[in-house]
């Protein structure tokens, strides 16, 4: 394994190091993507993750020496850096080579920040991919282009599916191995696309990669010039995240806990799902489904003039009724805008 | 229908959406447990973790106590400001002394790991236990370490305070299980998924107060096995004879916050929080190189969460 190519900076270190301000005005208004690498076992998931952060600088140097001592004592690549040891942090992880439980990882682009989920590939720990699933933007379906679409690669991407992640790429990996060769990698996104097709997935971006060799990671590879889709850093950094459709639903605030510090106060303390709320707004408290106004979006620095899906907020209602009697109002009833 | 209800769609930042997660997860555990309590270490993350438990229940205060496992050799500023802290939030305090520790005197510079083991991982065992508490807050992230890494959010203990990291449960979306077998009790992390940047950008962003150590400035100072660690008082033992120990100033500031004959220091001249990151971004080694806990061997601290420590 050769270092990161010199292309490959990600982070942005000469703002950082000329003018810290401008670098944090920028970082804080970065987009977060989060996305999960699935597949079959040996597919080369967590040496993709590896690679990631290796490329983008988010390993650091006592992380490297660590890792440099580790590939050479329990690694699968040689005197090579086994970059699987990266995600594979529990020991019995290691010692058996495979990954038993998802992993999340954390990296920044200079467009993007990111978290990733490295997932298992064994059949008896898929439950625990699911768990990273279900917190992904994005699915990146590994296949190992010697062996094609696998049972596993179905059923990950079923689940992905069914989970409602609505980006899927198709990365087919090891390319190298098979000389980089168009027609087989045409033959598997055919196969593939027959079975997405079968389960409702309507679209996904396939590209012919190497995470070992780095092909079409960070940058197009010549070792593909007949592969004219952008690298994979480069949709990961541009794709669109979905999340203010959220917000032109109805609003939908499940209570989680009713504040209630003093005799005066009575606050519904929710994160909001859907929607937005602004004081004045009628909502209708379930399962009593009796209607009130928002008074005040309370929070520490200053009431809130509107809120947002995904925001955790406390509602008061103008309602005086609702304060001085009993109505029942439980935690993890919803309050629902009329 | 609402007229106003078509305004542009709001984009929430990353640091927003991770306050509204540790938020959520906070008053998750608040309505779904009897008696929680927080982990509080007095370090940045702790900080921004009580910040964020001051926001989730505001204007009420939060609802349950501080808990400080105490190994009584952490920096002196960290004592200061813990009080400070305590004043501030109107939270009530408990601090706990393994009292078997306090009866042998364990102390870094005789009993090497025996030091972790008696006070901060049976310590807190010993807390948690005496006290009751089935959930407890700790402000670790995912970001920091590899075993960390594959922690859920809701990380369950078994009556004995052990971790199986092959039998973790499912955790999906935001919708937290927090169902305990009688006997186990929940870990909580509400930082999981914030990074150091993260950290920084919102301590900078909240004015959240913190140890000034974290802060560079003089202070006294010896190498040692590689650490440039400082003398905090006088129970630091210098070594002597030809090579002897002198303490000399240096500007440093540190990275993480522990025991003080434990913990690295930087040489820093940073004594701003953007120039704390400024540093951090470009520097070439992690967080926890300056704690010698973690050196031990390659999966130590998996080691030491199974045994009960957080």
């Amino acid at each position: 394994m050769t270092g990161a190519p010199a292309h490959a900076s990600y982070k942005s270190d000469d703002l950082a190091a000329e003018d810290i301000d401008a670098y944090l005005i920028r970082h804080q208004h970065k987009s977060l993507l989060r996305f999960i690498t699935c597949g079959s076992v040996d597919d080369g998931k967590s040496t993709l993750i590896g690679r990631l952060l290796y490329d983008s600088k988010m390993i650091f140097d006592d992380q490297l020496a660590a890792l440099a001592a580790d590939s050479k004592r329990i690694g699968t690549q040689g005197q090579n850096i086994d970059f699987a040891l990266l995600v594979d942090g529990l020991a019995a992880e290691r010692e058996q080579g495979i990954t038993i439980d998802v992993a999340y990882r954390f990296f920044a682009t200079d467009k993007r920040k990111f978290i990733v989920a490295d997932t298992p590939g064994h059949e008896q720990y898929t439950r625990n991919m699911v768990t990273g699933a279900s917190t992904a933007d994005l699915a990146i379906i590994l296949i190992d282009a010697r062996k094609g679409v696998l049972t596993q690669t179905r059923r990950h991407s079923y689940l992905a599916h069914l989970l409602g992640i609505k980006s899927l790429v198709l990365a087919v990996n090891k390319m190298d191995l098979v000389d980089y060769a168009q027609s087989r990698f045409d033959a598997i996104v055919a196969e593939y696309r027959v079975f997405a097709d079968s389960i409702g997935i309507r679209d996904f971006l396939a590209m012919p990669i190497s995470s070992l060799a780095g092909d079409n990671i960070t940058s197009a590879s010549g070792n593909t010039r007949w592969y004219l889709g952008p690298s994979l850093m480069t949709h990961l950094e541009s794709v669109e995240i979905d999340r203010a459709g959220s917000q032109s639903r109805p609003f939908r605030m499940p209570v989680q806990w009713v504040n209630r510090p003093n005799l005066d106060f009575r606050g519904f303390a929710g994160l909001i799902s859907e929607g937005l709320i602004r004081p004045g707004d009628a909502v209708r408290v379930l399962p009593s489904g009796r209607t009130s106004k928002v008074s005040r979006i309370v929070t520490m620095g200053a009431d809130l003039q509107a809120a947002v899906a995904g925001q955790s907020v406390t509602i008061t209602l103008a309602d005086g009724g609702l304060k001085g009697r009993r109505i029942g109002l439980q935690p993890r009833r919803c309050a629902r805008r009329d | 229908m609402n007229k106003r209800a078509t305004p542009g769609s709001v984009t929430l930042t990353h640091l927003q959406r991770l306050e509204s997660e540790s938020i959520h997860i906070m008053r998750e555990v608040i309505s779904e447990s009897e008696k929680p309590v927080m982990l509080y270490s007095v370090g940045k993350d702790s900080a921004v973790m009580l910040h964020l438990a001051r926001k989730a229940f505001f204007p009420g205060t939060p609802p349950f106590p501080l808990l400080h496992v105490d190994t009584t050799w952490k920096f002196r500023a960290m004592y200061a400001m813990r009080d400070e802290m305590v004043k501030s939030s109107g939270m009530q305090l408990i601090v706990h002394q393994n009292p078997d520790a306090v009866a042998r005197g364990i102390n870094p510079f005789d009993h090497g790991s025996l030091h972790t083991d008696l006070w901060k991982t049976e310590g807190l065992k010993q807390a948690l236990t005496q006290f009751g508490f089935d959930a407890a807050f700790g402000g670790a992230r995912r970001d920091e370490e590899k075993s960390r890494a594959k922690e859920r959010i809701f990380s369950f203990r078994s009556a004995s305070h052990r971790w199986d990291p092959k039998n973790q449960r499912p955790e999906l979306w935001n919708i937290y299980n927090a169902r305990k077998v009688k006997g186990e009790s929940i870990r909580v992390f509400p930082l999981s998924n914030w990074t150091e940047l993260d950290i920084w950008q919102y301590i900078h962003l909240e004015s959240i107060p913190i140890v000034p150590l974290y802060f560079a400035a003089p202070r006294p100072t010896v190498e040692r096995d590689g650490l440039l660690l400082m003398v905090d008082d006088d129970r630091f033992r210098l070594r002597a004879g030809g090579s002897g120990e002198i303490p000399a100033q240096r500007s440093i500031r540190f990275r993480t916050l522990g025991c003080y004959p434990l913990t690295g220091a930087l040489e820093s001249s940073a004594t701003t929080v953007p120039k704390i990151i400024q540093e951090m971004l470009l520097t070439t080694t992690s967080e926890r190189q300056g704690r010698a806990i973690d050196h031990d061997q390659g999966a130590s601290m998996e080691q030491k969460k199974q045994a009960g420590y957080f």
